[in-house]
This record gives C-alpha cells, sequence and structure tokens, in this order.
C-alpha cells in the first residue's frame, strides 16, 4: 500500500509562552498531517494557539517539543517556500499595491522588469486592475486581503500557512474573498493549513477541518469532508451533506470547551 | 501554473445583489471617504465589465471632485493667512508713533527700510550667513549623530536598558545654559555657536529615532522573514521606512533648535551673526535694530520648515 506523500507531519508538538513570572503552555502534544496538496482547516475556540500552531510551521517561532517536517525535511528557522498570510495584511503602509505584491519576488532578487510584470498579473487576477498605484490606506478591508493574497501568490510558495486570513472582514466581504480565493486554489493545488474560527467557512473550503481544544491546545477531532471539487462556494453550504458536518463540528466544539 | 481567471473579482457580487451591502461596509471602513465612495459606485455598475475602464472612470471621477474640493479650501485658507498678516502689519504701522513711542516698539516700515539699507551696504548677506551657517551646521550634525545613536541604540538590546536613562538625564538639562561655556571653550568663532547647536539638536534626533526602531511594526519584520529577506533587505523596505515619519518630526522640531542655538550662543559672544547683531542694536539702544534681527531670523525658520514641509510631503505621501 503506498504512503501518501505528506507536505507537512506534526509530531508530539508542544509549545509554552514565557511571561513575567511563569511560562504557560499554548499547545500541548499536537498531532497534524498535511498531504500533498490538501486544503486541511483547524478551527478552535480563542487562544487555543492556533496562531501559535502555524507560527512554529513557519519557522517564527520554537517548539519546547515535538517534531515539524515540511517535505520530510525538519524546520529550523524559516523554510525556503512557505507561503504565510497574516490576519491583518502586514502590508507596508509606505509602498503601493505595486511594490507590495513585488516584494517577494524583489527578495528573490528577480529582474525588475519581471517583478513588474508578474505582480501586474496577479494585481489583475485578484480583481484589483487600475488599483496598482494606490496605497494600502486608499483602499477598504477587502481589497487590502486581495493585496496581501497576490502578494502570497508572487511568492509562490508550496505550503500557504493562512491565519485567520478573513478574519477582520466583514460578513459579506469574506464570503466573495473566500469564493474568490477557493477558485485560484483550486487551479493552484498546493497545500493549505487554514485557521479560522468561521465553520461555514471551514467546512467551505477545505478537504478536512481539525478541531482543536481550548488551551493548552490538542486536537480533538478531524473531519474529511466529502464534498468533490471544484466547489460551488455559495451552493454546496445548502447540500445536505454541509448541515450535517457543520453540526458535528459545533458539537465536537461546544463539547467541554 | 497557469491561475488564468476568465471572471473579475465584480461579477459574484453583482449576481448576488449583495454588492450594495459589500459596498456599504467598504464605506463606512475608509477613512477617505471621497476616494472610496467613487470607487464603489463605479464598482455598483452592473454595466461595466471591463476592469481597467472601471478603473479609469473611479480615478477620474475622485480626481474631478477633489481637486475642486481642494482649490477653494486652500483658496480661503490663504486669502485669510494675508489678511490677517496685513491687519496685524498695518495696526502695528499705524499704532507705533501713535500710541506707543515708535522708540519702543519700531515700525513694520523702519524694519524693512533697515533690510533694504542692509542688503545694500552688504551686511545682510554678512550677518544672516554666519547665522545659517552654524544653523545648518550643526543640524546637520546633529541630526545625524543623533539619528544614529537612537537607531544603535534602539537596536542594542542590553546596552540599550544601560545607557537610555543618561541620555534621558542629559536631554532635561537647560542646554541653553552651557552656551558660555562653550564660548569660554571655544570661542568667539563658528565653533563655539555650532557645537551649542548641536548640542540642542541632537537629543531630539536622538529620541525620534529611538522611539522610531522601538515602535516598528512586528508583523512587518515576521512578514519579510517569511519571505527569507536579508538584514539588508528589512531595513530597507521596513526600517528605515517606518523611521522616516519619526526623523522628519525630528528635522521640522530641530529647525527651530538649531536657529536658537545659534542665535543665544551669538548673544552671549560673537563679532557675527543675526544674533551679534540683535545684542549690538540693543546696546546701541537701536530697537529697529533688534526687531529687524528678529525679523530676518524669524524669516529664516519660516523658509527651512517650508522646505522640510515640502520633502515631508513627498515622503510620505503614503499618509
Amino acid at each position: 500500500m503506498e504512503q501518501q506523500k505528506l507536505k507537512l507531519d506534526i509530531r508530539g508538538l508542544t509549545v509554552s509562552y514565557e511571561t513575567k513570572n511563569e511560562s504557560t503552555l499554548a499547545i500541548e502534544d499536537v498531532n497534524l498531517t498535511v498531504g500533498d496538496g490538501e486544503f486541511v482547516a483547524v478551527v478552535g475556540p480563542s487562544g487555543c494557539g492556533k496562531s501559535t500552531l502555524l507560527k512554529v510551521v513557519s519557522g517564527l517561532l520554537k517548539p519546547a517539543a515535538g517534531t515539524v517536517l515540511l517535505d520530510n525535511e525538519p524546520v529550523r528557522g524559516v523554510p525556503d517556500k512557505v507561503g504565510m498570510v497574516f490576519q491583518n495584511d502586514a502590508l507596508l503602509p509606505w509602498k503601493s499595491v505595486l511594490d507590495n505584491v513585488r516584494l517577494p519576488l524583489a527578495i528573490k532578487n528577480v529582474s525588475r522588469a519581471k517583478q513588474i510584470e508578474e505582480a501586474s498579473r496577479l494585481i489583475e487576477l485578484v480583481g484589483l486592475k487600475g488599483f496598482e498605484n494606490f496605497y494600502p490606506k486608499q483602499l477598504s478591508g477587502g481589497m487590502r486581503k486581495r493585496v496581501a493574497l497576490a502578494r502570497t501568490f508572487a511568492y509562490d510558495p508550496s505550503i500557504y500557512l493562512m491565519d485567520e486570513p478573513f478574519g477582520p472582514l466583514d460578513a459579506q466581504t469574506r464570503v466573495t474573498i473566500g469564493e474568490h480565493f477557493l477558485k485560484m486554489w483550486e487551479k493552484v493545488g498546493k497545500s493549505v493549513l487554514f485557521i479560522t474560527h468561521d465553520i461555514e467557512e471551514a467546512i467551505t473550503l477545505a478537504d478536512r477541518v481539525v478541531v482543536m481544544t481550548k488551551r493548552p491546545g490538542r486536537i480533538k477531532a478531524d473531519f474529511k469532508v466529502p464534498f468533490e471539487r471544484p466547489r460551488p462556494y455559495y451552493e454546496i453550504r445548502f447540500d445536505p451533506r454541509f448541515s450535517h458536518i457543520q453540526k458535528q463540528v459545533w458539537e465536537c466544539l461546544a463539547d467541554g470547551n | 501554473m497557469s491561475m488564468a481567471m476568465k471572471e473579475p473579482l465584480e461579477q459574484p457580487e453583482t449576481a448576488k445583489g449583495e454588492k450594495s451591502e459589500v459596498a456599504k461596509s467598504e464605506v463606512a471602513k475608509s477613512e477617505n471617504e471621497v476616494v472610496k465612495s467613487e470607487v464603489v459606485k463605479s464598482e455598483k455598475s452592473e454595466v461595466m465589465k471591463n476592469e481597467v475602464a472601471k478603473g479609469e472612470v473611479a480615478k477620474s471621477a475622485v480626481a474631478k471632485s477633489g481637486v475642486k474640493k481642494r482649490d477653494k479650501e486652500k483658496y480661503v485658507v490663504w486669502s485669510g493667512r494675508l489678511l490677517f498678516g496685513l491687519i496685524v502689519l498695518t495696526l502695528w504701522e499705524v499704532l507705533s508713533g501713535r500710541a506707543f513711542n515708535e522708540f519702543w516698539i519700531s515700525k513694520p516700515s523702519a524694519i524693512a527700510g533697515r533690510i533694504y539699507e542692509m542688503a545694500l551696504s552688504g551686511d545682510l548677506w554678512f550677518h544672516v550667513q554666519i547665522t545659517l551657517q552654524e544653523a545648518l551646521a550643526g543640524l546637520v550634525i546633529g541630526m545625524a549623530a543623533g539619528t544614529a545613536l537612537g537607531v544603535l541604540l534602539a537596536s542594542s538590546g542590553i546596552v540599550d536598558r544601560w545607557i537610555y536613562p543618561y541620555m534621558m538625564a542629559l536631554y532635561s538639562l537647560p542646554r541653553v545654559a552651557l552656551a558660555p561655556l562653550f564660548v569660554v571653550w571655544f570661542g568667539i568663532g563658528m565653533t563655539s555657536k555650532i557645537i551649542m547647536v548641536v548640542t540642542m539638536v541632537i537629543f531630539v534626533a536622538f529620541y525620534n529615532a529611538y522611539e522610531g526602531i522601538r515602535n516598528i511594526d512586528r508583523d512587518l519584520l515576521d512578514m519579510m522573514k517569511t519571505y527569507r529577506a536579508t538584514d539588508a533587505q528589512k531595513l530597507r523596505w521596513v526600517i528605515l521606512p517606518s523611521i522616516t515619519v519619526w526623523v522628519l518630526t525630528s528635522l521640522r522640531l530641530n529647525i527651530g533648535m538649531a536657529l536658537i542655538g545659534s542665535v543665544i550662543a551669538e548673544l552671549v559672544g560673537a563679532n557675527r551673526g543675526l544674533g551679534y547683531y540683535i545684542t549690538y542694536s540693543s546696546g546701541m539702544l537701536d530697537t529697529t535694530g533688534v526687531f529687524t534681527g528678529l525679523a530676518l531670523i524669524m524669516m529664516i525658520a519660516v523658509v527651512l520648515e517650508q522646505i522640510v514641509i515640502q520633502i515631508e510631503r513627498r515622503l510620505l505621501k503614503y499618509r
């Protein structure tokens, strides 16, 4: 029997935070895998350590114990090819949309002409053509998110780590962007580890929904989402199977948390 | 890897009729309502499928309404300012010699006349250039040293905690009181004045650069890390732009400081410069001379500040 190639393999991960007098356990003994090209959503109560999990995978934080294997290589420092999308876009306010999107390419020392060409293509892809010379302050929250997504696409990572990327957006914008992101992802097909507190969003987007407990966070359950791809973003939530999973996830979250 | 999309983002919004809600929320979120409301109105138009055309219409609509508003406002502000200045000057001119003895307060016409005389005799440039040179030299040295010190200390970890309290203690010294000391040490030539200016400027520059480094958005640095940026790249894209605002603020403050520093040092002991001219005139009971010196200092300060404002506008247009 052939073993499915694992993009991300987390075993026994434990992370603690040092504060003034004490160290608190953020996550404890987390085991999680993400297959190649798989979209995994992580849901859990506030403060359960979802962001911490992501930070360790991206190399920004060191764990107290456990291993994280990315493409079968242990993560030491920030690995190549990890694309992180932050909760608060982390756009450079003093740079235009075009400059923000071409940043990862500039860091890679791609020629400037190519930087601009690729960035312009991605800006058009996320529907922001015409806004290349605008500054982040002049854009709405949804538009800033799209710039952040375009920037991450420019980096062309082999795994996307997304920390409540649509968090600060209002419900409607969220749905629009979610749909757009899904369409783009279905063409790109890279692995995604997606943190959200929105269960519907998780089920709509992901192949698997993983539930974490409250702090110290552990993996409580792992639900497989049975829907095929490509997925009709709006209509899928009216599929009878949808509410079934939704119920399961809710109950899992509510129970004991 | 092909990521070609056939439909732009806007169409699902059209189909679902949720666009007005999206538009409303996007407008509510913005600070720059003019830009965004125009953008949103054009997004609403279901007829326009071409993203470029949308962008162009939005931009020109914004440009037109924005420019008209801004022009009118500018006109109102500037004419008000001019009027106020003229009223003050006229009152001064009229009251002097009538309500007040001209000896005490001089008058604008006398000052203007004096400036003209000085220009003709070469005295004007003689004094102005000294003060200007002292102020500018001190400003450049003080800003460079202070900013560098601020950046270094803020990035130095434990050394920062050792040294910072001393810097703040020195900052609270009334440096103006050091002027006589500097004249004793360095004589009445330009050196003592430049040193005076440097001591006044260096602390503000230090403090602003220090706070600038401490207030850099950590998320931006994390973001750069995830893209595996080198330290030089982090400096260029994040660190230096972050502290630019702070440095420009300190520059604006320091122009005033620089002029004060050079004039005060000149008041204490000098043989040239505007501060010297003021002392000299005061010794000769020549109030017009005193006022002329003050007026010239003010004009220089205003011109220099305007230059900095222009620089600021260019460097900080993203705000």
